[in-house]
């Protein structure tokens, strides 16, 4: 609960920051201030309990997410050091819209009430709208924006239908106790059940509703597409877990075939799509539909695992996409064409003569994204296809696993031009703390990859 | 509804519950149909405002129905962060019509692939 009075105070103190004549103090503020929110994010290990009459739910499962969703933010905010230099950008207002979102991640893993889950989902969403038009002169980031907001606004006008329709047969907006068919009421029920889980799935990108993915990831700026794709998923995904596993656990006849045949919409959707693209960001919009679908695998088998392995997938997703993404910015930057960053796969070309360390955390961030062994990507993979097997849904899983063959053909398309001996490019510079993030993240996805329990066994 | 509840306004029990659903169900679908057909931008967004405002309807009913508060709270907090939308979305929309001086979606395509 800390962490979110800390976060809505500091940001209103990085707006403040924006006044002042020296701009770069807002980017070192900012990070420490995201490092004051992880600290006190700890105060209440071991000290579970409720918040808020109950609104809100506090244990060590939810604070270990806290710390996923806070150092996921703050290395990818790393990327934005000299980031004042731009001539569109206003620092402050950015990292103080980034903080403010990290409140909303953090109602969405903790939520104990309809209310604060649809609050978290909307403070989220609002501050990624933003995020998503940062570049206000960029035709293509304001067509970005306008069509995430207006996807965005009606799948939450469709997740509160549920919930008004799960209020109306329920009586309650808390998500304390599982509610079963039966009586008069089952009609609202299915209804409010249904379009809560789709609104929900809206935000983490699922197919059928993933239409806004490609054209938000592609046109937005590009450390804010690595924001979208870590935070929003993780948290979005948490709080679906958290719905279905309470409230909807006595429906899971009723919404378990709906997964089922939304992970196979996900997977075919997310890994055909990805295999004809040129830019490096649309393949990657499309590998997070596929994740996405991977992840709701876990959703499909016995509860008691499913958190674990979700929250094992979603930190090696979130670091293999820092790594791609990093790369890409630091790259992208070298080669201006139309007066805009040149971000098709091509651009990697010759990196590896170029630039080895850029080359090889590429290579371990698109391995482990596409579950070659010794990577975190694997592990996260092998345990959500565990999960299912549990469920006994082995088609899903057939599926799942002849997709992911598909996925590394197009994993390996910037691997292999990477490796090609002409280069597009002159030399490339790194700053130190890019260097640093990019060591953290490769090193992450190793480690995960060679002993997985270290994070497994957490829960 | 099989719990007993406490007894309601004359004036709300007057009216059924179906209807109240009903009407709010019909004012959703229009507000879907009007997300989905017309290509304005501001169009769309009333059509969005509309949506929130039948679950706002469907809210206060059931909350009347069953003389429980919770729902018409929400319908505080529903009013609340629709506006923080708006105030989001028209100023995507304004900073649309600086760069094209246009809010007709269908000239927004340049994101393809």
């Amino acid at each position: 609960m800390y962490p979110i009075i800390s976060l809505s105070v500091t940001g209103l103190l990085t707006l403040f920051l924006g006044f002042s004549e020296n701009k770069k103090i807002v980017f070192p503020a900012s990070i420490a201030f995201l490092l004051i929110a992880l600290a006190t994010a700890f105060i209440d290990w071991n000290a579970p309990g409720f918040y808020f009459n109950d609104m809100l739910q506090v244990n060590n499962t939810s604070i270990v997410f806290w710390a996923i969703l806070i150092i996921s933010a703050i290395l990818i905010m790393g990327f934005s050091e000299g980031f004042e230099r731009f001539e569109f950008a206003q620092p402050a207002e950015y990292f103080a819209i980034v903080q403010f979102s990290l409140v909303g991640a953090i109602m969405m893993v903790s939520f104990k009430n309809l209310i604060m889950l649809f609050l978290g989902i909307e403070i989220l969403s609002v501050a990624m709208y933003v995020l998503t038009g940062a570049d206000k002169r960029n035709i293509r980031g304001n067509e970005a924006a306008l069509k995430y907001f207006l996807m965005g606004a009606f799948a939450t006008g469709i997740l509160l239908f549920g919930m008004a329709m799960f209020y109306g047969a329920t009586g309650t907006f808390n998500i304390g106790s599982g509610v079963f068919i039966g009586g008069d009421n089952s009609f609202f029920l299915w209804i409010g059940c249904t379009f809560m889980l789709i609104g929900m799935l809206f935000k983490v990108a699922a197919a059928p509703f993933h239409l806004w993915t490609p054209d938000v990831y592609e046109g937005a700026p590009t450390i804010f597409t690595a924001y979208m794709s870590t935070i929003v998923k993780t948290a979005g995904f948490v709080a679906l877990f958290k719905v279905l596993s309470t409230t909807f656990s006595g429906l899971q006849d009723f919404w378990w075939i709906m997964i089922a045949v939304l992970v196979t919409l996900s997977l075919m959707i997310g890994n055909i799509g990805a295999v004809s693209q040129n830019s490096f960001k649309r393949l990657m919009a499309y590998s997070s539909i596929s994740h996405a679908g991977f992840m709701l695998l876990a959703l499909l088998g016995d509860h008691e695992n499913a958190l674990g392995s979700i929250m094992f997938y979603s930190v090696v997703y979130t670091l293999a996409t820092i790594s791609a993404f990093g790369v890409l910015m630091v790259v992208s930057k070298e080669r201006i064409e139309k007066g805009r960053v040149y971000e098709q796969n091509d651009l990697f070309k010759g990196l590896a003569q170029n630039n080895g360390f850029l080359a090889t955390v590429l290579i371990i961030a698109m391995l482990s994204l596409a579950g070659i062994p010794l990577t975190g990507g694997f592990w996260g993979k092998f345990f959500v296809f565990r999960d299912a097997a549990s469920s006994g849904l082995f088609w899903v899983i057939i599926m799942a696993v002849l997709m992911s063959a598909i996925a590394i053909y197009y994993y390996f398309k910037p691997v292999l031009l990477s490796m090609s001996k002409k280069t597009s490019l002159e030399s490339i510079t790194i700053n130190p703390l890019a260097k640093f993030i990019f060591a953290i993240t490769t090193f992450g996805t190793i480690v995960l990859g060679i002993f997985p329990w270290i994070l497994r066994s957490l829960f | 509804m099989e719990n007993q509840l406490p007894a309601m306004p004359d004036v709300i029990a007057q009216v059924p519950l179906n209807n109240y659903v009903l009407l709010a169900s019909i004012l959703f679908i229009i507000g879907i149909a009007g997300v989905l057909i017309r290509r304005n931008a501001i169009i769309m967004l009333m059509s969005i405002e509309l949506m929130l405002n039948a679950v706002n309807l469907l809210l206060v009913a059931f909350s009347s129905y069953r003389s429980d508060p919770n729902g018409q709270i929400f319908v505080f907090f529903i009013m609340a962060v629709a506006a923080a939308e708006v105030a989001v979305g028209l100023a995507i929309i304004v900073m649309i019509y600086r760069n094209i001086r246009s809010i007709d979606i269908s000239l927004l395509d340049k994101l393809r692939g």
